[in-house]
């Protein structure tokens, strides 16, 4: 029965607005354009937010890397013709073998080298590392296997191919057991690996070697190509000499990762004159993140606030003006039998009928909008279901809110004063 | 609180006056007014403007409450109501018909009609075929669908008059019901009145026309917020 009481009213409240269809599509649009921002926003953070963490868990939360970087120019002793700078062999020890908490570490070792199979040539990535690298940075085989303890300890001539690497090399065939050649020396490839999850922030296409990788044993790396490496640049060779790129340090337990993080940190300031190296602790930068995104919430949700704030004002605006132009048909009502409570309903639902009504196209564009900018502005968007759920709320309390002063004033007019109007 | 010493009135004024304070000046619209107003009489009630018309019409209609004095709508006294209890009285027990008919102009005629049928609390489920039989009588039975707006001074005020007719009242009032209308549809509204009245209908109608006044069975004048005469037909001939 009350179902069809608030059909009825609703039918009738619809009516009413539709007699001043330009009025009321002007009124809601303070509430469409309010939640459609609420929804577009949200969308946004939230896609910006999943693409950072998402890169920094792909870095591994329970990780603390840490990496070499060539020092200023001005601080290496000049005129050496050997730069010998980053992490080294004895970082890598005392890590593995004297901190608390630590799982393990895994190496990796850059070569410069290109890689060739048949005609084709390309320089990805050449990293010698370990076999725990696939466990701690959580990648994943294609096919085949990865780097072995045999492999290392054999100093085997073995090979993985990255996604990208894979394909370059081997555009036709099955790449497996085929054998590439990696500076002057022929690698024999035992597994490929599954693409990394593709980020928005990634180096655009296939193609571009950067992505690419292939990876060795630390072992052979090590006894193929020596402690120097040659980097070509600018035309002339620039000799290096750096045990380790990068050593992804596995603290196994989240809860040690900033104790851990600590200790690197003093250890490598202890032993190293320049700051050769650098620590990135995605623990860190997660939670630095959390932290942006609860501020960028904060503001979104004040700035969607107000906007809201101003659509309701509008609103209230809008239907007090609508109870003055309408005193007499409140007058007719009240004469007719209307008690104070019809009243009250019949402008309250109306003003709730335009907020739903201004929420729901706002929740439509609200949904275009993300689409839009996903697709012209290349930027990661994500809706959450609860967010037009939440602004559909928001928009009916918004309603009943700035609805209720116009529906009281108008329920509270003296009849015989209401009737005598205009 | 009640007076069912004789059911035949319908409404009755004792010692009423109305007194509307502005600042200083005091304007006593109603005063010192008794009267009893019977089952199925029909009374034009007459005078100046500003005589006080509008406001005994008000307070009858239980728009508006005597600023002293008891009034009694078929023996209850209106004083014991409170707002809700006198909007249902006025949507089960009384009729208004005003000068500008006062349709409501985003609903079409029957749902004008069924207005006061909206705000029973238990409505009767035949108040629609009613509506429509109304609009029937009041020569509107294929335009219930129309707006206010698509019809014509005289055919709202019909429109009017079925919706007063809808919840039976005990009481139609109707101020200057003929006011905005030309002569000619003027009297078949008033026609309306007399069919009303030979069915047994209690009608008050204010009018400040002399000719509407004779159609009345019975006329009283106002004076200054008093009863100046009273003319009963009945006493006449
Ligand atoms: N709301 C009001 N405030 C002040 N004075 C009023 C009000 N309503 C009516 N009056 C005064 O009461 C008197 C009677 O008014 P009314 O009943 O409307 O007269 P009529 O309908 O006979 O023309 C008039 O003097 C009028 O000015
Ligand atoms: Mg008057």
């Amino acid at each position: 029965m009350i179902s069809v009481g608030i059909q009825r009213a609703v039918r009738l409240g619809i009516r009413s607005l539709l007699l001043h269809k330009l009025r009321s599509a002007l009124t809601t649009l303070g509430v469409l354009f309010g939640v459609s921002s609420v929804i577009a926003m949200l969308a946004i953070g939230e896609g910006a937010s999943e693409e950072a963490q998402e890169q920094i868990r792909r870095l591994g939360s329970q990780n603390v890397i840490l990496r070499s970087v060539k020092p200023n120019e001005e601080n290496a002793s000049s005129g050496a013709r050997v730069l010998t700078f980053g992490l080294t062999h004895e970082d890598y020890d005392r890590i593995v073998n004297t901190f608390p908490g630590v799982k393990g570490a895994v190496p990796i070792r850059e070569i410069p080298d290109e890689v060739r199979h048949g005609q084709i040539e390309i320089t990805p990535r050449v990293l010698c590392t370990t076999p725990d690298y696939l466990r701690v940075t959580g990648r994943e085989m294609s096919r085949g296997r990865f780097i072995s303890e045999v492999d290392e300890e054999t100093i085997a001539n073995v090979c993985v191919l990255g996604h990208e690497t894979a394909r370059e090399l081997f555009p036709l065939k099955d790449p497996l057991d085929e054998r590439v050649r990696i500076g002057a020396d022929y690698f024999r490839v035992v597994g490929t690996l599954l693409p990394r999850v593709r980020l928005m922030g990634d180096a655009a296409e296939a193609g571009s070697e950067v992505t690419g990788e292939i990876f060795i044993p630390r072992s052979t790396g090590s006894s193929w190509w020596g402690e120097m490496l040659a980097r070509r640049r600018a035309g002339s060779f620039d000799m290096q000499e750096i045990d380790y790129h990068e050593i992804i340090v596995d603290v196994g337990d989240q809860d040690n990762v900033l104790f851990v993080a600590n200790a690197c940190r003093e250890m490598l300031a202890r032993n190293h004159k320049t700051r050769d190296y650098e620590i990135v602790v995605p623990l860190e930068l997660m939670l630095r993140r959390e932290e942006t995104k609860r501020i960028f919430n904060i503001v979104l949700g004040s700035i969607a606030g107000i906007s809201l704030l101003v659509g309701g004002i509008g609103i209230m605006n809008v239907m007090l003006a609508t109870v003055t132009e309408r005193t007499r048909e409140i007058g007719i009502r009240r004469a007719l039998g209307a008690k104070r409570r019809h009243i009250v309903t019949q402008f309250l639902v109306e003003t709730v009928v335009l907020s739903v009504g201004g929420g729901l196209l706002g929740i439509v564009l609200g949904l275009i909008i993300p689409t839009a900018i996903e697709h012209f502005a290349n930027m990661r968007t994500i809706v959450t279901p609860d967010a037009p759920i939440f602004a559909f709320m928001i928009s009916a309390g918004i309603g009943v809110i700035f609805g209720i002063y116009p529906a009281w004033r108008a329920a509270n007019m003296d009849p015989v004063e209401a009737l005598r109007h205009e | 609180m009640t007076n069912n010493g004789d059911s035949s009135i319908v409404a009755e004024l004792e010692a009423v006056s109305r007194v509307y304070q502005m600042g200083e000046t005091r304007v006593e619209a109603l005063a010192d007014f008794s009267f009893q107003f019977q089952q199925g009489d029909y009374w034009a009630i007459m005078g100046s403007s500003g005589s006080g018309k509008s406001t005994l019409l008000n307070l009858l209609g239980c728009l508006d409450r005597p600023t002293s004095g008891r009034y009694l709508v078929r023996g209850t006294d209106v004083d014991e109501l409170d707002d809700d209890d006198l909007s249902d009285l006025r949507s089960r027990e009384l009729g208004f018909i005003f000068q500008s008919y006062n349709l409501i102009p985003q609903l079409d005629l029957l749902e004008n009609i069924l207005v006061p049928i909206l705000y029973q609390d238990n409505p009767d489920p035949g108040a629609e075929d009613r509506a429509r039989t109304l609009a029937e009588r009041v020569g509107l039975g294929d335009r219930i669908h129309h707006l206010p707006s698509e019809l014509s001074g005289g055919q709202q005020q019909r429109a009017a008059i079925a919706r007063a007719l809808i919840n039976d009242p005990a009481l139609i009032l109707a101020d200057e019901a003929t006011g905005n209308l030309d002569t000619q549809t003027g009297q078949e509204i008033l026609e309306l009145f007399d069919e009303l009245h030979a069915e047994g209908k209690t009608i008050l109608l204010v009018t400040h026309e002399p000719e509407v006044g004779d159609r009345a069975e019975h006329v009283m004048r106002l004076s200054d917020g008093r009863i100046e005469s009273v003319v009963r037909k009945g006493d006449k001939s």
